[in-house]
């Protein structure tokens, strides 16, 4: 039974290994500092992937801005205001139905409300808006369960020398959830980043760099579609792909390690 | 002289079950009074009364009056913040704040509207020396205080309770999670804060109850059966029921 087990479980860590291992056997090589920082020439065939790196960047950020407050909000309430009565239970109910709602959904439904009918155009911020809709069920989700798992002794403690249910939440028991909603960001932010489908219909497909929100942008994992679907460079595509994952490895690390870091220090580890 | 509390007849209820029946007591100034009896009696709930806490329970009801200072606590002008400011509490399982040692005395003096920092920082030492820790976190300030030990933890949180300068102190089983040596840190504690604050301690152990406090009140099934001078309770007990929980015939 154990061999089982540890078979299967070996063998999830070899299928990770051999598809990262695969996309940086073959990006790694196209991958110098013409490439990260350097203009695309014929829609990619050669050239850099600089402002789809912006793209990305600037995608994502929208959508968090929007996504963060928006979820951690929607959390506190579920987590602190609403007890358990039929509106929330709708709200839980709703949140994990947009969990699993297919992204190129979201997709037409950005493109038909805010392309089309709020006239924001095929945009970073149509992209972004869509990509917020898509992250946000998960941020609640993950901040709620971390807000809801602060020990009730905390909360008391700061009742029992007269604060208020506010002052209780915003300084004692969010400090204390910090490090769970930020997994619950990264998570949101992760599914951001990486998404296709949800704005392939949004964002456009623009060689520049976005600099107003109202600019179409072409986040890296649509680059990525365009150059291998319509055979403009393999090469190019592996290596944009290392690029993406490598981002996105260098974000879970940071942020694990200053989670951590914080951890440590308020629990004086 | 005026009693620091005055509870007359006092009747508290979660939903149907019936917790605390007809409580009648007067607690005095600058005094330390021991609430004692088994389990799941009602003493918890008594002293949760008093500072209003129990008002988390949505099923919680109560008549009867408690009186602070002659003021009725639960008149509807009064303000919650106010009176849990002069009533503190001390749990049974030490609650510090996941923040710095610091913070954690700073913190009830933040939220009632102190921001002066050369003042804080006053209080903070002051404080802490009050709860007879800070010659041992002097020098660690700002490391959490979830680093410290339990009977640091339990006076760290006397020590945040007395920054906001309450009139009564109210202590839920405060020695129950702490070792030996730790609880007679805590009693020598409450031996130097009873000349400042009116002090009631709920406590499972009865050496204690005779140690630390002045009057003592017995509970059972939700009522006090007695209550009085804490010698007298024990040498020669009234009522038949105190008489055999205090010999250990049960409980």
């Amino acid at each position: 039974m154990k061999t089982i087990f540890w078979g299967s479980g070996i063998f999830t860590v070899f299928l990770l290994i051999l598809v990262i291992g695969y996309i940086l056997v073959n990006g790694l090589p196209v991958i110098n500092f013409n490439f990260i920082f350097g203009q695309p020439i014929d829609n990619g065939a050669s050239g850099g992937i600089f402002p789809f790196i912006i793209s990305t960047f600037y995608v994502t950020f929208v959508a968090l801005l929007v996504a963060t407050p928006l979820g951690v909000g929607g959390a506190i309430y579920l987590a602190e205001y609403a007890g358990e009565n039929a509106l929330v239970k709708a709200i839980r109910f709703g949140s994990e139905i947009l969990a699993s709602i297919p992204s190129i959904v979201f997709g037409l439904f950005g493109f038909a409300f805010f392309v089309v009918y709020l006239d924001f155009g095929f945009s970073v911020l149509s992209g972004g808006l869509t990509l917020a809709l898509m992250a946000m069920p998960t941020i609640l989700r993950t901040a709620e369960v971390s807000i809801e798992s602060v020990p009730k002794s905390y909360s008391e403690g700061s009742m029992a020398l007269g604060a208020s249910k506010w002052q209780t939440i915003s300084q004692v028991i969010l400090p204390a959830a910090v490090p769970g909603i930020i997994t619950g960001v990264i998570l949101g932010m992760a599914r951001a980043v990486e998404e296709t489908a949800a704005i392939l219909y949004t964002v456009g497909a623009a060689i520049q760099a976005p600099v107003s929100i109202f600019d179409p942008a072409r986040p890296l994992p649509l680059h990525l579609y365009t150059l291998a679907t319509e055979g403009i460079s393999m090469p190019n595509a592996y290596g944009t792909a290392a690029v993406l994952v490598i981002l996105i490895l260098i974000i879970t690390i940071v942020t694990n390690a200053l989670v951590d870091r914080y951890t440590k220090k308020m629990m004086g580890r | 002289m005026p009693y620091r509390l005055e509870v007359e007849n006092l009747n508290v209820y979660f939903g149907e079950s019936h917790i605390l029946k007809d409580i009648n007591i007067n607690i005095n100034n600058n005094m330390v009074t021991s609430l004692i009896g088994p389990s799941g009696c009602g003493k918890s709930t008594f002293i949760r009364t008093l500072n209003r806490m129990n008002d988390t329970i949505p099923t919680f009801k109560k008549d009867g009056t408690v009186l602070l200072d002659g003021k009725d606590i639960y008149d509807p002008n009064v303000d919650v913040v106010d009176l849990r400011k002069k009533v503190g509490m001390v749990f049974q399982k030490p609650n510090p704040f996941p923040k710095s040692i610091f913070d954690n005395v700073a913190y009830g003096l933040g939220i009632h509207g102190v921001n002066d920092k050369d003042i804080i920082s006053k209080k903070v030492e002051e404080s802490l020396k009050a709860a007879a820790l800070w010659d041992e976190v002097k020098d660690k300030l700002e490391m959490s205080a979830m680093g410290l030990s339990g009977g640091q933890q339990q006076r760290l949180c006397i020590a945040r309770t007395i920054a906001v300068e309450p009139e009564v102190i109210l202590m839920d089983e405060p020695c129950s999670a702490l070792d030996p040596i730790s609880t007679t840190k805590i009693e020598d504690l409450i031996h130097k804060l009873k000349n400042d604050y009116t002090i009631i301690i709920v406590t499972h152990n009865m050496q204690q109850a005779t140690r630390v406090s002045k009057c003592t009140a017995f509970f059972l099934h939700g009522e006090i059966v007695e209550s009085g001078l804490t010698d007298k309770l024990f040498m020669e007990p009234v009522d038949k029921r105190t008489e055999d929980y205090i010999t250990g015939r049960f409980g």
